[in-house]
């Protein structure tokens, strides 16, 4: 057996790797690019799954984009509120977790509350209903009541009760599959404590509005001049509610005569 | 086949790119080939990334042999020296990359660290000594044979495209096709083989 051989071999492949390795740790020394430690550390606090949800490519590009500044601490919607504080505190920043959010119907016509302009009696899908001569319900911004959001709620949060869609506050996700389903925008996502809504958005002159709906609101705008916080505003007809600035004192809801803002306790 | 003037040149260049095909011909790098290839745009990148790493690994392990390995006896060595040598080049062509062309970088992503292991570019150093290339003439044999990878993976991705909203049978859908693709697209390149 030739051992120079091998021995040569062995030190020809082990001094090439050698070399090799030399190199790359001076170059990586050399070629070092300024990584602010803080990416590492807000990567930490990320699940790691990369889904996406952020709008980032995955958790490394969000933590590169939270650290310089181009996220918010609070963009990981999987993370929720603790990966939102956690990423606040390695930022230095004061947390500003938004409320959470839940589907709420704007509508409240029932039946018997809002007239109905024909029986309808095709497919059964709002989308379908909706096209057919403005709909079964008079009123053009109702909730036809057909269930199109229904069918799409992955959590069961939604039924549909005296021809109305009702939500179960307490399934819900916010998602926000139901908003999009609706042919009428009559479920909304607002804040969790958002309790005191004005549930309708019938545009139309207050007469008009009333012929269509027993609880349509008319734009009278009570509510704005009994609102001491200036949270009420009427534009294009009907009344909103700033949640920001509304107390949930719920004095709007007791001069409001045809009773289309809500109070949820 | 030796590069003396220009006719020669494009000559070996068509022999690289269409009759010796790395894919269609040597059956070399198919799984970057298959694994890449459902989008154009991913494909490019990869065949790009490819062309680049493959001219590089054809230079420095073409330096490696003749100044390393031959003076020494060590020929039969070539296949671990040379992917010694690629794996620390790939290594170290990402850490300039990142460093000085963050743009270039960004763009090939995660294909870079891919190609460490793919075996086209290994192919290309190994028969680049085996059919006796000089130092300019290996150079162009990794970019030109990059270039009919480049062909090759591109072409795939784009039939994959349209088979994605063709009606294929159940049984076929996904990886099958694939491969039957494959393997037409290769016949349809055994039709050049005859060209040089």
């Amino acid at each position: 057996m030739n051992v120079t051989a091998i021995l040569f071999a062995v030190l020809a492949l082990g001094g090439l790797g050698v070399v090799f390795g030399v190199v790359l740790s001076i170059a990586d020394k050399k070629f070092a690019v300024e990584v602010d430690e803080r990416v590492a550390q807000v990567r930490e606090c990320l699940a790691g799954a990369n889904c996406g949800a952020c709008g980032y490519a995955g958790c490394d590009a969000f933590a590169e984009a939270v650290v310089s500044g181009h996220a918010k601490p609070n963009g990981c919607p999987a993370g929720g509120a603790k990966t939102a504080q956690a990423i606040a505190a390695i930022m230095g920043v004061e947390v500003s977790t938004e409320a959470p959010m839940v589907a709420k119907v704007i509508c409240q016509g029932e039946a018997g509350v809002a007239r109905e302009r024909y029986e309808y009696a095709g497919y059964q899908s709002c989308q379908m209903a909706s096209q057919m001569a403005g709909g079964p319900k008079k009123c053009p911004y109702a909730c036809i009541g057909l269930g199109d959001c229904v069918a799409v709620c992955a959590f069961g949060a939604l039924h549909i009760e005296n021809g109305l869609v009702r939500v179960d506050e307490k399934k819900c996700t916010a998602c926000g599959n139901c908003v999009k389903a609706c042919p009428r925008h009559s479920i909304q996502l607002k804040p969790l404590n958002a309790t005191v809504i004005v549930r309708c958005q019938n545009g139309d002159t207050g007469r008009t509005a009333r012929e269509a709906c027993m609880k349509a609101c008319i734009g009278c705008k009570r509510c704005v001049k009994e609102c001491k916080y200036d949270a009420i505003k009427v534009e294009d007809g009907f009344a909103v509610i700033d949640p920001d600035k509304c107390t949930r004192c719920g004095a709007c809801a007791k001069v409001c005569p045809s009773g289309c803002i809500t109070v949820e306790q | 086949m030796m590069i003396t003037d220009v006719s020669s040149l494009l000559l070996f260049m068509v022999s690289c790119v269409l009759c010796n095909n790395y894919i269609f011909s040597r059956f070399l790098g198919c799984c970057p080939f298959l694994g890449v290839s459902s989008k154009v745009e991913t494909a490019a990148g990869m065949g790009m990334a490819v062309m680049f790493v493959m001219a590089l690994a054809s230079l420095f392990t073409w330096l490696v042999y003749h100044f390393i390995l031959v003076p020494l006896e060590l020929t039969y060595l070539n296949t671990i020296a040379f992917i010694l040598v690629i794996a620390s080049l790939v290594q170290f062509v990402e850490m300039f990359m990142k460093k000085s062309m963050k743009a270039l970088y960004s763009a090939l992503g995660i294909y870079l660290p891919l190609i460490t292991t793919n075996c086209a570019v290994l192919g290309a150093a190994i028969l680049n000594i085996n059919e006796g290339y000089g130092l300019l003439q290996s150079v162009l044999n990794g970019v030109f044979s990059a270039a009919g990878f480049l062909l090759a993976i591109v072409l795939m991705a784009g039939v994959r495209e349209r088979l994605e909203s063709s009606n294929i049978p159940e049984s076929l859908k996904g990886f099958p096709i694939s491969l039957i693709t494959a393997g037409l697209l290769s016949v349809a390149f055994m039709g050049f083989s005859g060209l040089v």
